[in-house]
């Protein structure tokens, strides 16, 4: 039993950290998904790290990376898939980065899937998240079918697992530029850090970082079990803290920053944007939990 | 990264779980909450039959009688304890976690042999005598007394929130030896039997309608000087030194216990918003869960990340919301506590966010020693 990082996991982590680091600074990542973004973390191997003879706990550590980073685009999809590919789930009135991927998959009671170009709508001149274009779906079938129950299954379980650890690295790094923005800001002739009324909202965020990874590891690390009782209820745990997290942190963020954090500058709102994005991506924390007491009571 | 465990380490689940079955059948029926010497004796029982069973001072060192236990062994054995509803540490919680590991690392030779054995057996029931009035979250700030007069110590001040104090055999004490010295640097570590003259106990009454916990005065009572545990005045740094004998372990019974609840607490109710929030109960105490086994991976490498810092605070709101979602699911039937031990744990947990560190303080002590951020007055 061991849900520390080990030694090629942090080199792992390391390597990931250090390549979107020199490649994937705020400035890239606000100009949004593209092919030539994806190509890149297609041959960094970000989308292939199972095939490549890494396990599911690896793949968290990656994606809880990409959260930290806020790197923009359907990675999670194409991971779970091997394809350029965004995805809905039961709802399709909207569809993410159409004009980016070559698929949309549906991932519901099974999976199907649709070329891109043969979704037609309205594209959104204001999505939500300023980094997911979103197409307000006119007409679209998703006709092929890919897959059957079990594989709609193993989809939604390594999503939800990858969905969950990008959303603790969002966590994570809200938490550092507001504990940075506590300690640097000044009023009444005080870092705003060391009032006891801000202390406690930063204290608060490393909690709900803390527990999150604990989570979302052990979801990772069953997922690579073969023994897969009580698999989908860490799923759904991890699913809950880590969405909770990033949204709470990012609420937490934006008032820490003050006027600043209501600024379009700030990257703040771009983290709280995905955060909220994420939390319609294989079940919300509500759905999650509704889905846990469901297993308690059976 | 790893969920299983090693072979060893599921042998070692294996034989305990053995043991529990044989041995949890003999043990009697849990006496009335306020029958004190009955508590006493059920507990002493029970720290005894794990004694002779090779379980007690399971986390420490073989030389003073304990196992010689892994970090992992140490959290199997507080989960399948409580997964198999055995007794809680209960009256022994004082000698076997904290004054047992506290001379252990520094008492003297003759200290030692004066009070392990007898804590092992159960012989030994301690209290801990840190807390007053006038100190609480700032407990440094004690005032208690002990005037150095040949050799012995004479103390006189009031301690608090002593558990277990009407049936202690011995006390861990925090006293001031020197009033001058800044204030945690004129602190002194006393063991200080309980039945010494000028010693008086009395029970405070919760809002539980319990009385686990006492108030001590102390007057004029001579300690001989011997009974001191480390240096005069380095009382501060040796009541710190326990803290290794954790190793991420603390809330795993629980956080077993709790995890139990919840799968009872799912009967009482199909009223949506009741299970929604019961879902995100389980959550919390799931990844607490987890955040432990965490914790124990990272004592076994020798490192320390922040989660030993976080589990108290989470833990402790986790339970007082998950027992207001009792009360709120019992409606009617949670007037009345006798056999409803949601309700009775409702109350119990009032106190979970203010003993051994505040949930403000604790705070606190996360921004400052996680993050960083500047300090509070000390």
């Amino acid at each position: 039993m061991d849900l520390e990082l080990s030694d090629d996991q942090v080199s792992l982590r390391d390597g990931i950290q250090a390549l979107l680091a020199g490649r994937f600074d705020m400035e890239r990542v606000r100009t949004g998904f593209d092919r030539a973004m994806y190509d890149e973390l297609a041959e960094a191997g970000v989308f292939s790290l199972i095939s490549d003879g890494f396990v599911w706990a690896d793949a968290a550590i990656v994606f809880e990376q990409l959260g930290e980073f806020c790197v923009p685009g359907p990675l999670v999809t194409c991971a779970i898939t091997g394809e350029c590919a965004s995805h809905v789930e039961t709802s399709t009135v909207a569809i993410e980065h159409v004009s980016t991927v070559d698929y949309v998959y549906q991932i519901a009671d099974t999976v199907t899937r649709a070329p891109a170009s043969s979704f037609s709508g309205v594209a959104s001149d204001w999505p939500l998240d300023p980094l997911t274009p979103i197409l307000k779906v006119g007409s679209g079938v998703f006709g092929e079918s890919v897959g059957d129950a079990e594989l709609a299954q193993a989809f939604r379980r390594r999503g939800t697992v990858l969905t969950a650890a990008f959303q603790l690295g969002m966590a994570q790094r809200l938490t550092t530029m507001t504990v940075d923005y506590a300690k640097s800001r000044v009023q009444f002739d005080r870092p705003i850090g060391s009032f006891q009324a801000i202390k406690h909202l930063l204290a608060d965020m490393v909690v709900r970082n803390e527990v999150a990874r604990a989570a979302v590891y052990a979801a990772a690390a069953h997922l690579d079990e073969p023994d897969e009782s009580g698999l989908d209820r860490t799923i759904a745990v991890a699913k809950v803290l880590a969405g909770e997290a990033a949204v709470v942190n990012g609420k937490t963020a934006t008032q820490v920053h003050g006027g600043m954090g209501y600024t379009w500058e700030v990257d703040v709102h771009l983290y709280l944007k995905r955060a909220w994005l994420l939390e319609t991506h294989f079940g919300s924390a509500e759905s999650r939990c509704d889905d846990l007491a469901a297993i308690l009571s059976a | 990264m790893e969920l299983r465990y090693s072979e060893a380490e599921e042998s070692f689940r294996a034989t305990l779980r053995e043991w529990l079955e044989h041995s949890l059948p003999a043990v009697p029926p849990q006496p009335s909450r306020e029958d004190w010497v009955a508590r006493r004796q059920w507990d002493a029982d029970w720290q005894r039959r794990l004694f002779d069973g090779g379980y007690a001072g399971l986390n420490w060192p073989k030389e003073y009688g304990g196992q010689g236990a892994t970090p992992t062994e140490q959290l199997i054995f507080f989960e399948e304890t409580a997964k198999a509803r055995a007794p809680y540490v209960g009256a022994n919680f004082v000698g076997t976690l904290h004054a047992g590991p506290t001379l252990i690392e520094e008492g003297t030779g003759a200290q030692k042999a004066a009070h392990l054995p007898n804590i092992l057996r159960g012989d030994e029931i301690w209290c801990q005598g840190f807390s007053e009035p006038g100190a609480g979250s700032d407990l440094a700030g004690l005032r208690t007394r002990a005037d150095r007069d040949g050799d012995d110590y004479v103390l006189n001040g009031q301690k608090i929130w002593c558990s277990f104090g009407q049936i202690a055999d011995v006390g861990e004490f925090l006293v001031r030896t020197d009033p001058d010295a800044p204030k945690n640097r004129g602190i002194s570590w006393l063991i200080l039997p309980m039945d010494l003259p000028g010693i008086e106990i009395r029970p405070i009454k919760t809002a539980l309608g319990s009385s686990e916990f006492c108030e001590v005065f102390l007057t004029d009572v001579r300690v001989p000087v011997s009974q001191r545990v480390g240096a005069e005045n380095d009382g501060w740094r040796v009541t710190n030194v326990t803290l290794k004998y954790e190793r991420g372990t603390a809330f795993v019974s629980e956080l077993i216990d709790s995890l139990r609840l919840c799968r009872d607490a799912a009967k009482l109710t199909s009223d949506a918003a009741h299970l929604r929030e019961l879902g995100h109960c389980y959550a919390a105490f799931d990844g607490l869960w987890s955040l432990t086994k965490r914790n124990v991976s990272q004592t076994s490498r020798g490192t320390a990340g922040a989660g030993g810092m976080v589990i108290k605070l989470a833990y402790s709101e986790a339970r007082q919301r998950f027992g207001e979602l009792c009360l709120r699911m019992l409606e009617r039937d949670g007037l009345h506590i006798e056999g409803n031990e949601l309700v009775e744990e409702r109350l119990r947990t009032l106190a979970l966010t203010i003993a051994a560190g505040a949930s403000q303080i604790q705070r606190n002590i996360i921004s400052e020693r996680v993050l960083g951020l500047p300090r509070e007055p000390r």
